[in-house]
């Protein structure tokens, strides 16, 4: 194993420690262990956007589009199983046990009602199985990253091209989804996911819970990523970023590992969306507009693409300064004439820093060790 | 014993300017062969048909034992199927180091999931570490390739060819800014290569061809314009028009 990942790993869990000894202290919100759980996800993500583009050369600019769904299809299962609790404890008051049409009935009302129908869309199916809603968290992304890839690659859309109908997907999937027809409430998304069903634990300690889930995920996506870069794949694919053409004339079929990457990473991305929103409590298709995944390229930019730590520094920095600034903490600055108001002026800054790095730090933050 | 490589009247063009016109000809197993011709007679455009890279109008191309069509093939598949080839201006990954290039050439499936799966054993190390002695380049294995000069470029090229180990090497001008003894070398090379397989080397240069003393193809507005030994065909009265016509 190579040594910048022994260290990345022991300082995740020298972290991952220190943030469980002071929520349990108090020193932290439990609110903030939120925040900072999302962020482990944000990395992952960031790590599978390093292996996509910084690695293999593809600038997809719609990963974000596997996140949120990975989000969508576990906060299915959440807001099915929490909403026929509730159905259930509502009935119960009633003579009569309810029958499981009642319960279904009254599931559809609740759920639906916000988009005037109590109808239960097929694709929620299987809403009530967790391991059946886990499946589709790595195969619904996954396909739809295999099936656009195939056909992108195929045709060897390559380039500022294939950026631009990665864009072209996530906005489609986006202005679906905001269609109240679209089976998953329209702009209304789900609700309610910080709940976990059947759990009475309280939220400081279910957020812990879910704070250590993510640092588990990305130690086993950084560790995943690591493996594949580490030996002859990661030369290949780093060669078919270089010249592609080049590599085909070596005897690799270069659509193939252009797809696996493609999808591998998508089904990465599908993962850590399904843990980042359980701790966003909220999810709705405006989390699929094409700015979240241009986002996630600039923070892999900043940190530093083609190295996989590089890409966590980013996402890590980038988000939570981000969280900072716009969350009202940072104090204003005032000028006499005019008044710095962060919420609005932290994109005009990370703009900014994005050009600086672009210009004097091609390789980024990460490119400042060694 | 049929040929190992057979262009059947091959024609392309590009927006209507015929490069390749109704080209044909032959080249056996264990072949040298030079082809010359002035600049734009189409002798980059006949290796990127052969390796699949450009497809041609019309006309065929046959290669290997059993004879298959590489008109149906991927660029990947040609390769696999034993055609290697050397482009113009060295063409190797900067990036990564003299060893990661070897290895990455190496014969050994190609397919994504058995390079994923793959980890090099001694075996694998010897013959990268014997392939870096035969280019010279065996005190560079741990060297990033972008650091080479050019000439060790050029032999990192050579270098990932044999270990190919393709039935046909198709050279696009080897000897461009190479020194004087890197030349020799390279000839010496080339013409060993070719005792167990098929070379194909397209150079301008003619002290350098004359060095390498095999048949000769004059490739001329996208056809054959002459072929025999380098004395014959700068004797014939037609290729010294086009040599100086050009001038
Ligand atoms: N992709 C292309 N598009 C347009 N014209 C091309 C292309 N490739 C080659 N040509 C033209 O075809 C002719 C033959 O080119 P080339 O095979 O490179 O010649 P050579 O290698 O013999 O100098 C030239 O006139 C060149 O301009
Ligand atoms: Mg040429």
């Amino acid at each position: 194993m190579r040594r910048s990942t022994l260290i990345f790993l022991a300082l995740l869990a020298l972290s991952t420690a220190a943030v469980t000894v002071m929520a349990g202290g108090g020193l932290i919100s439990t609110s903030f262990v939120k925040t900072l759980g999302m962020t482990l996800c944000l990395c992952l993500a960031a790590v599978a956007m390093d292996l996509v583009w910084g690695y293999a050369g593809i600038l997809s600019l719609g990963h974000m589009a596997f996140f949120a769904l990975g989000g969508y299809m576990i906060g299915m299962w959440l807001m099915w199983a929490r909403t026929e609790a509730i159905v259930v404890q509502a009935l119960s008051g009633q003579p009569l046990p309810p029958t499981a049409e009642e319960i279904r009935q009254g599931i559809g009302g609740q759920i639906f009602g916000v988009v005037g129908t109590s109808d239960i869309p097929w694709i929620w199916s299987f809403a009530h199985s967790l391991p059946l809603q886990l499946l589709l968290v790595v195969l619904v992304p996954g396909l739809l990253a295999a099936v656009f890839g195939w056909l992108a690659f195929r045709s060897r859309v390559t380039g500022v091209y294939l950026s631009i109908l990665t864009q072209a997907m996530t906005l489609a999937l986006a202005l679906y989804l905001f269609q109240n027809d679209s089976g998953l409430r329209g702009n209304n998304g789900l609700s309610g996911l910080q709940n976990l069903p059947g759990v009475s634990a309280p939220q400081e300690v279910t957020a812990l819970w879910l704070f250590w889930a993510s640092a588990l995920a990305l130690a086993g996506g950084y560790l995943l990523a690591a493996w594949v870069v580490g030996g002859k794949f990661g030369s290949v694919i780093r060669a078919i970023r270089d010249d592609e053409q080049r590599v085909r004339f070596l005897g690799y079929p270069v659509e193939g590992f252009k797809l696996f990457v493609f999808t591998l990473t998508a089904v990465i991305a599908a993962i850590a969306g399904a843990l980042y929103y359980p701790q966003a409590g909220i999810i709705n298709p405006a989390e699929m507009m094409p700015i979240a995944s241009i986002y996630l390229a600039v923070w892999v930019a900043i940190g530093g693409r083609g190295r996989l730590y590089g890409a966590v520094i980013g996402a890590a920095v980038v988000s939570l300064l981000s969280s900072w600034f716009t969350g009202g903490r940072a104090p204003s600055i005032p000028l006499g004439f005019y008044t710095i108001d962060w919420v609005d002026w932290w994109q005009v800054l990370l703009g900014l820093a994005f050009v600086l790095v672009t210009l004097l730090a091609p390789k980024g933050i990460g490119g400042l060790f060694r | 014993m049929s040929a190992l490589l057979e262009v059947r009247g091959v024609s392309v063009s590009f927006d209507g300017f015929r490069a390749i016109n109704n080209l044909s000809f032959a080249i056996d197993r264990a072949e040298l062969r030079a082809v010359i011709g002035p600049n734009g007679a189409g002798k980059t455009t006949f290796m990127d048909i052969v390796t699949g890279k450009t497809r041609p109008d019309a006309g065929d191309v046959i290669f290997g034992d059993p004879p298959r069509s590489l008109l149906r093939m991927t660029e990947a598949q040609i390769a696999r199927a034993g055609v290697g080839r050397k482009f113009q201006r060295p063409t190797v990954f900067e990036d990564q180091s003299v060893f990661a290039n070897l290895m990455m050439a190496l014969n050994a499936p190609r397919n994504p999931f058995a390079v994923l799966r793959f980890r090099p054993t001694s075996r694998h190390r010897d013959q990268v570490q014997d392939l870096a002695e035969e280019v010279g380049l065996a005190p560079h294995l741990t060297r990033v390739a972008g650091e080479l000069s050019h000439g060790q470029k050029q032999w990192l090229e050579i270098g990932m060819l044999l270990a190919q180990d393709p039935l046909l090497l198709l050279v696009d001008e080897p000897a461009a800014g190479m020194t004087l003894a890197e030349r020799e070398h390279t000839t010496t090379l080339l013409r060993r290569l070719a005792t167990t397989r098929a070379v194909v080397v397209v150079e301008h240069d003619m002290e350098f061809v004359r060095r390498l003393d095999c048949r000769v193809t004059v490739l001329h507005e996208g056809s054959v314009l002459a072929e025999g030994s380098l004395d014959h065909v700068t004797a014939d009265p037609q290729v010294i028009d086009v040599y100086l016509g050009r001038g």
